[in-house]
C-alpha cells in the first residue's frame, strides 16, 4: 500500500500501521511458528504441590519411551558446569535473595516450580513423557496469603527469610505524617486487597534455541520483550556462554504486558538443552503454564490512612503494604510495589506528608513481577479510593474535593514528598473536560431520580498520574536497578537517500514500525516510505533495553529524534559544502537544504547522502557516509495524567455491575500517532476493567492455583465491555525533544479506581465505602444486604 | 499407524497420514506449514486457532484431522482472494488489531458472524465474538472493524 503519507507533516497522522498487512494476513511469524532443521522439542515437567521435598526423581520410563531423546533434572544441569542460574535485577537494602535455580533441585516452592526436562523428536511425544516420570514428593504446608505469610508459625518459603520477609521498605517521613494524622479534621481508612492478576497476553511464551557447537554461537528465537536485558542475563546467570556468542531475537510477539519482559527458568532451560544435544531445541508454553509460570501481577494487602484538615485539604497520607512476591524474587520484582508504588503516593495533589511502608512477601505462588502498569495501578488504587472515602468523611463532592487538593498549574515542577518531582501537568484541566464530556451535573439528577425508582446508578472518578519513560540510568541505579535505563537508535541513511532506522526497543503490538518511522520522517523530511524500522534482535542494532514502563516513545523514540538530528547536522556540513556556503546560512525544509531565500537551489538529503558515500567532495575532517547512533539518556520521567469517569448502574437484585460509560481524557504530551495511542488507551481500560470487575488468581488455602485456565479466570471478553470515550489534553514532556510522555499504561493505571469509585457511589444509600476487586455480583449482593 | 484423510484447504487438495490423535490445528501448523492459524489456550476459550470448516468457524484445536476428512477448509491464508477480504481489509482500516496473534482466528470470526448476521448490532458483535479473546485493543476497534466490513459487504 502506497501513499500513506510523505515527508514532515506525518507526525500527528493517525497513518494505518504498515505492521497489520502481514498480521491480517496469517504471515507474520511468531516463536513458535519457526522450524529449523533437526528441530526437537523440550517440555518441562512441573510441580504439583505448592510446598514439598524431592525425595527422588524416576525417569527411567520416560526415557524409554520411543522418540524421547533425554530427560534432565537440576542434577544434570549442575553437572554440565553452567551457573544455572535465575537472577533478580533490582536490588533493595538488607533484601533476602534466595537462590533461584533452571530447575528445582531438591524443594519446589510453588506450583508449577520446573522439576524435570524432556527432550523428544515430536511435541506430542515429548508431552505424554511428562507423565512417565514419577517424582517422589514430600508435601509440606505452602501459604498465598502475603499478610498471613508473615505471621510467626507460617510455613516457610526460604529457610533464610524468616516471617517470609525479602524486605522492609519504606519512603517519606513517618514523624511529619503521624504529625499530620495528630492534627486532623478527618481521617479516611481503607483497607484495601489489590487482586493478584495474571497477565495472558494472547501469545503463550515459546523459545527456539539453535546453538552451534562448532562456533560457541547461541541463537535463541524467543517471546521477548527485551532481547538484550535476555542476552545478558542469559550469559551472565544462566548458561555462562560469553555475551557476543548469543544472539537474541524477538521475531513477532504476540502481547506482553510485562509478562515477557522477565527473564525466566524455561527459555534458558530450551537453551541449555540445545547446547546439550547440539540441535534446535523449541519449547512453547501451554495455557496453562503459562498460568503457572508467566509472573503474576499486583497481590496487595494494604491499610491506608488520609488526614484531612476542616477545609477538605489533604495533610497526610499514610500506607502499609504486604506485596507478595511469590517463591522467588523474579527479574523486577523488588522495584514493582516500591519505587514503581511508593514513589506514587501523592498522586496528582499537593500532599505534605506521606509515609509508606511496604513488606515484600514470599509466598508459595509464582512469582509476581511487573504486569501493565507495575506499581502504579496499586498506588493509584490506594489513592483515588481513599480521595474518594475522603470525600465521603468530608461531606465534599469527590470533584470538588480532588480540586482543593491538585498540585496546581503554576506549581510546576513540584517536588513530592516521595522522591519524584513532577515536571509539568495541568490536572484541574483534564478533570473539567471530562466533567463536561460526561454531563457530570445532569448526571447527579439522574442519579437521584434513578434511586427514586430504587435503581441505583454510580459515577465513579480517577484523577491519576504516573511516572513513566522508564527512566533516568543514574537514578534508577541509587535506587537498586542492575540495569541502565536509557535508550539505542542508529539512524542510518543510505546512498540513495533511503532509510533505515534501528532501536533498541522491542515491540509487541505497540506499532512500533509506524510510529518511529513517522518520527524520522518529519525529523529528515524523506518520504515515510523511504523508512524501514527493524528493532528485536540483539545480533542488529547496538545494546538496548526494550519495551516496557511506557518508554517506547518517551525514551525510544527521543533517541531517534536524537540520532536523526545527527544526521540532520553531519548532512548541512556536508550541504554548505556543497552549495558552497557558511552552515549557518543554510535552512533545511521538507528534506532540503538551501540558502536563505534561494530555495531553487538545494541539496536534497539523498543529494547529500549520494556525496556522503561517495565521499569524493565532503568538506575537511567529515568522515564518509551518513548516519548516526544515539544513546538517549532521559533528564527525568515522564509524566502523563489524566480523569478517567466510569459510570455503572448496580442491579439491586443480583449485585451485577453494568459498566454503562468509560470516558478517559488523558494528557499523554504530544502524540505521533492518534489512532495507535487511542488504542493503547482502550486495551490499558479493558485491562483495568478486567481487574475492577472480572480477574482474579485464587489460590486456596494450601497454595494450589485454582483460577489456572482460561475457564477459571475471567479475561474479558467482548460483551463484558463498553465502547469507550477518549479525549485528550496536550502538555507536552518539557526535558524530551518529542515533548511525548508515554500511554502504554495510562488505561490500566486509571481505570480499577474509577469502575470501583462508581460502584461505591452507586451503593453509597447502602452506607458501603468499599469493595475489593474484582467487584463480583456476589460481593455487591452482600454488601447491599 | 497413520489414518489417510483427504481435505481441501484453502482450494489445495491435501493427503495426508495422520495420528489419529492429531488435532486439526497441528495438522494445520506443524504439516501444512499454515501458521497463521494461532494456538492461544488449551480450553478451547481463547480462539485463536478458529478457521472455517465447510463454511462455518471451528476452534480447530477442538476438531481433530480424522473428523476434517473430506471436508473444505479456510484457514487466514486462503482468506484474501487477489485482494484482502473486506473484513481484513476493515481490521487494518480501523486499527483492529495490536500484536495480531488474536487477528486471524478473530478475522475468521467476523466473517462467521457476518455470513450468518449481515448487519449486527453493536451488542449482537460483541456477543458474536463471544469465542474470540483479545488482550490487547479491549475490542473497541474490532467493533468498529465489523461495522465497517459490514458496510462494505452490504454496500
Amino acid at each position: 500500500m502506497a501513499g500513506e503519507s510523505n515527508g514532515a507533516g506525518v507526525f500527528g497522522s493517525s497513518i494505518r500501521r504498515r505492521e497489520d498487512p502481514e498480521l491480517i494476513t496469517g504471515r507474520a511469524k511468531y516463536t513458535d511458528d519457526l522450524q529449523l532443521p533437526g528441530m526437537v522439542y523440550c517440555t518441562i515437567l512441573r510441580s504439583d504441590y505448592a510446598h514439598a521435598k524431592i525425595n527422588s526423581i524416576d525417569a527411567s520410563e520416560a526415557e524409554a519411551l520411543e522418540g524421547v531423546i533425554a530427560v534432565y533434572t537440576a542434577k544434570d544441569i549442575e553437572g554440565s558446569g553452567v551457573p544455572g542460574g535465575i537472577p533478580v535485577g533490582w536490588l533493595l537494602p538488607d533484601m533476602k535473595i534466595p537462590e533461584h535455580y533452571m530447575l528445582a533441585k531438591d524443594t519446589t516452592r510453588y506450583v508449577g516450580d520446573g522439576v524435570a526436562i524432556v527432550v523428544a523428536e515430536d511435541q506430542y511425544t515429548a508431552h505424554d513423557a511428562l507423565d512417565l516420570i514419577y517424582v517422589d514428593y514430600d508435601p509440606r504446608d505452602g501459604i498465598a496469603d502475603p499478610k498471613a505469610a508473615t505471621e510467626d508459625g507460617a510455613p516457610l518459603v526460604h529457610e533464610e527469610a524468616p516471617n517470609n520477609i525479602a524486605f522492609d521498605w519504606e519512603i517519606g517521613d513517618k514523624e511529619s505524617t503521624d504529625a499530620a494524622f495528630a492534627n486532623a479534621a478527618h481521617v479516611a481508612s481503607l483497607d484495601i486487597v489489590n487482586n493478584r492478576l495474571i497477565p495472558n497476553a494472547m501469545e503463550p511464551r515459546a523459545a527456539l534455541a539453535d546453538y552451534n557447537s562448532i562456533t560457541g554461537e547461541l541463537v535463541l528465537y524467543m517471546t521477548t520483550q527485551n532481547p538484550h536485558i535476555h542476552r545478558l542475563l542469559m550469559s551472565l546467570a544462566s548458561l555462562g556462554l560469553p555475551e557476543h556468542k548469543i544472539r537474541v531475537i524477538a521475531p513477532e510477539v504476540g502481547g506482553g504486558f510485562g509478562s515477557k519482559i522477565h527473564h525466566y527458568a524455561d527459555e534458558a532451560i530450551a537453551a541449555w538443552a540445545s547446547m546439550q544435544i547440539g540441535r534446535p531445541v523449541k519449547w512453547t508454553a501451554t495455557r496453562t503454564e503459562t498460568y503457572l509460570t508467566d509472573a503474576h501481577g499486583r497481590d496487595h494487602v494494604t491499610q491506608a490512612e488520609m488526614a484531612i484538615d476542616a477545609n477538605g485539604k489533604f495533610i497526610g497520607l499514610r500506607v502499609d503494604t504486604y506485596a507478595a512476591m511469590g517463591a522467588y524474587l523474579s527479574t523486577f520484582a523488588p522495584a514493582v510495589p516500591t519505587y514503581l508504588y511508593g514513589t506514587l503516593m501523592s498522586g496528582e495533589y499537593d500532599l505534605p506528608a506521606i509515609h509508606c511502608h511496604v513488606f515484600g512477601v514470599f509466598t508459595h505462588t509464582v512469582p509476581v513481577d511487573a504486569y501493565r502498569g507495575a506499581g502504579r495501578p496499586e498506588a493509584t488504587f490506594v489513592v483515588e479510593r481513599l480521595v474518594d472515602e475522603a470525600a465521603r468523611v468530608t461531606g465534599l463532592d469527590p470533584a470538588e474535593i480532588r480540586r482543593r487538593n491538585f498540585v496546581a498549574p503554576d506549581n510546576f515542577p513540584y517536588q513530592t514528598q516521595v522522591a519524584l518531582a513532577y515536571d509539568s501537568g495541568n490536572y484541574e484541566g483534564a478533570l473539567d473536560k471530562a466533567l463536561e464530556a460526561i454531563g457530570y451535573d445532569d448526571f447527579r439528577s439522574e442519579q437521584a431520580a434513578a434511586r427514586e425508582q430504587g435503581r441505583y446508578l454510580g459515577i465513579g472518578l480517577s484523577t491519576y498520574i504516573e511516572a513513566c519513560g522508564l527512566a533516568p540510568s543514574a537514578v534508577v541505579g541509587s535506587l537498586g536497578a542492575q540495569a541502565g535505563q536509557w535508550e539505542s537508535a542508529v539512524v542510518r541513511v543510505h546512498a540513495t537517500g533511503k532509510v533505515t532506522v534501528y532501536s533498541g526497543c522491542s515491540g509487541h503490538g505497540q506499532g512500533h514500525e509506524t510510529t518511529y518511522a513517522q518520527i524520522v520522517a518529519s525529523a529528515l523530511g524523506v518520504p515515510y516510505e523511504d523508512i524501514d524500522v527493524i528493532e528485536g534482535d540483539s545480533g542488529v542494532m547496538p545494546h538496548g533495553w526494550g519495551t516496557y514502563g511506557s518508554r517506547s516513545a518517551a525514551t525510544g523514540g527521543s533517541a531517534i529524534a536524537s540520532a536523526a538530528e545527527k544526521v540532520v547536522d553531519k548532512a548541512r556540513t556536508i550541504a554548505a559544502h556543497l552549495l558552497e556556503a557558511a552552515e549557518e546560512d543554510l535552512e533545511f525544509e521538507d528534506g532540503n537544504f538551501f540558502v536563505k531565500g534561494s530555495p531553487d537551489q538545494a541539496q536534497s538529503l539523498p543529494d547529500v547522502a549520494l556525496q556522503a558515500y561517495l565521499a569524493h567532495n565532503l568538506p575537511k575532517g567529515i568522515e564518509p557516509a551518513l548516519e548516526a547512533t544515539s544513546f538517549y539518556d532521559p533528564e527525568n520521567f515522564v509524566f502523563p495524567f489524566g480523569t478517567h469517569i466510569a459510570i455503572v448502574e448496580v442491579c439491586a437484585n443480583t449485585g451485577q455491575v453494568d459498566l454503562q460509560r468509560y470516558l478517559a481524557v488523558d494528557d499523554v504530551g504530544n502524540v505521533i500517532n492518534p489512532m495507535i495511542v487511542d488504542g493503547q488507551v482502550h486495551g490499558g481500560i479493558a485491562q483495568g476493567v478486567g481487574q475492577s470487575l472480572y480477574e482474579t488468581a485464587v489460590y486456596d488455602e494450601g497454595a494450589n492455583l485454582l483460577s489456572g485456565t482460561m475457564l477459571d479466570y475471567a479475561v474479558p471478553k467482548a460483551h463484558f465491555l463498553p465502547s469507550f470515550e477518549t479525549d485528550r489534553t496536550v502538555t507536552p514532556c518539557p526535558h524530551n525533544p518529542l515533548g511525548v510522555k508515554g500511554v502504554g499504561e495510562a488505561g490500566t493505571i486509571a481505570s480499577p479506581a474509577a469502575v470501583v469509585n462508581a460502584v461505591v457511589d452507586a451503593l453509597s444509600p447502602f452506607g458501603v465505602n468499599h469493595i475489593d476487586m474484582p467487584v463480583t455480583s456476589e460481593k455487591v449482593w452482600n454488601a447491599m444486604n | 499407524m497413520g489414518i489417510p484423510i483427504e481435505l481441501e484447504v484453502n482450494g489445495a487438495s491435501v493427503s495426508e497420514e495422520v495420528e489419529p490423535r492429531l488435532l486439526l490445528a497441528h495438522l494445520l501448523r506443524e504439516e501444512l506449514g499454515l501458521t497463521g492459524t494461532k494456538i492461544g489456550c488449551d480450553t478451547s476459550q481463547c480462539g485463536s486457532c478458529t478457521i472455517l470448516l465447510d463454511g462455518q468457524a471451528v476452534k480447530s484445536c477442538t476438531v481433530l484431522a480424522v473428523q476434517a476428512d473430506g471436508s473444505e477448509i479456510t484457514t487466514i491464508e486462503g482468506l484474501a482472494d487477489g485482494e484482502y477480504h473486506p473484513v481484513q481489509q476493515a481490521f487494518w482500516d480501523n486499527h483492529g488489531l495490536q500484536c495480531g496473534f488474536c487477528t486471524p482466528g478473530m478475522i475468521i470470526s467476523c466473517v462467521d458472524l457476518l455470513s450468518t448476521n449481515p448487519q449486527p448490532s453493536e451488542d449482537e458483535i460483541r456477543h458474536g465474538l463471544e469465542g474470540n479473546l483479545c488482550r490487547c485493543t479491549g475490542y473497541h476497534n474490532i467493533v468498529r472493524a465489523v461495522q465497517d466490513a459490514a458496510e462494505t459487504m452490504n454496500g
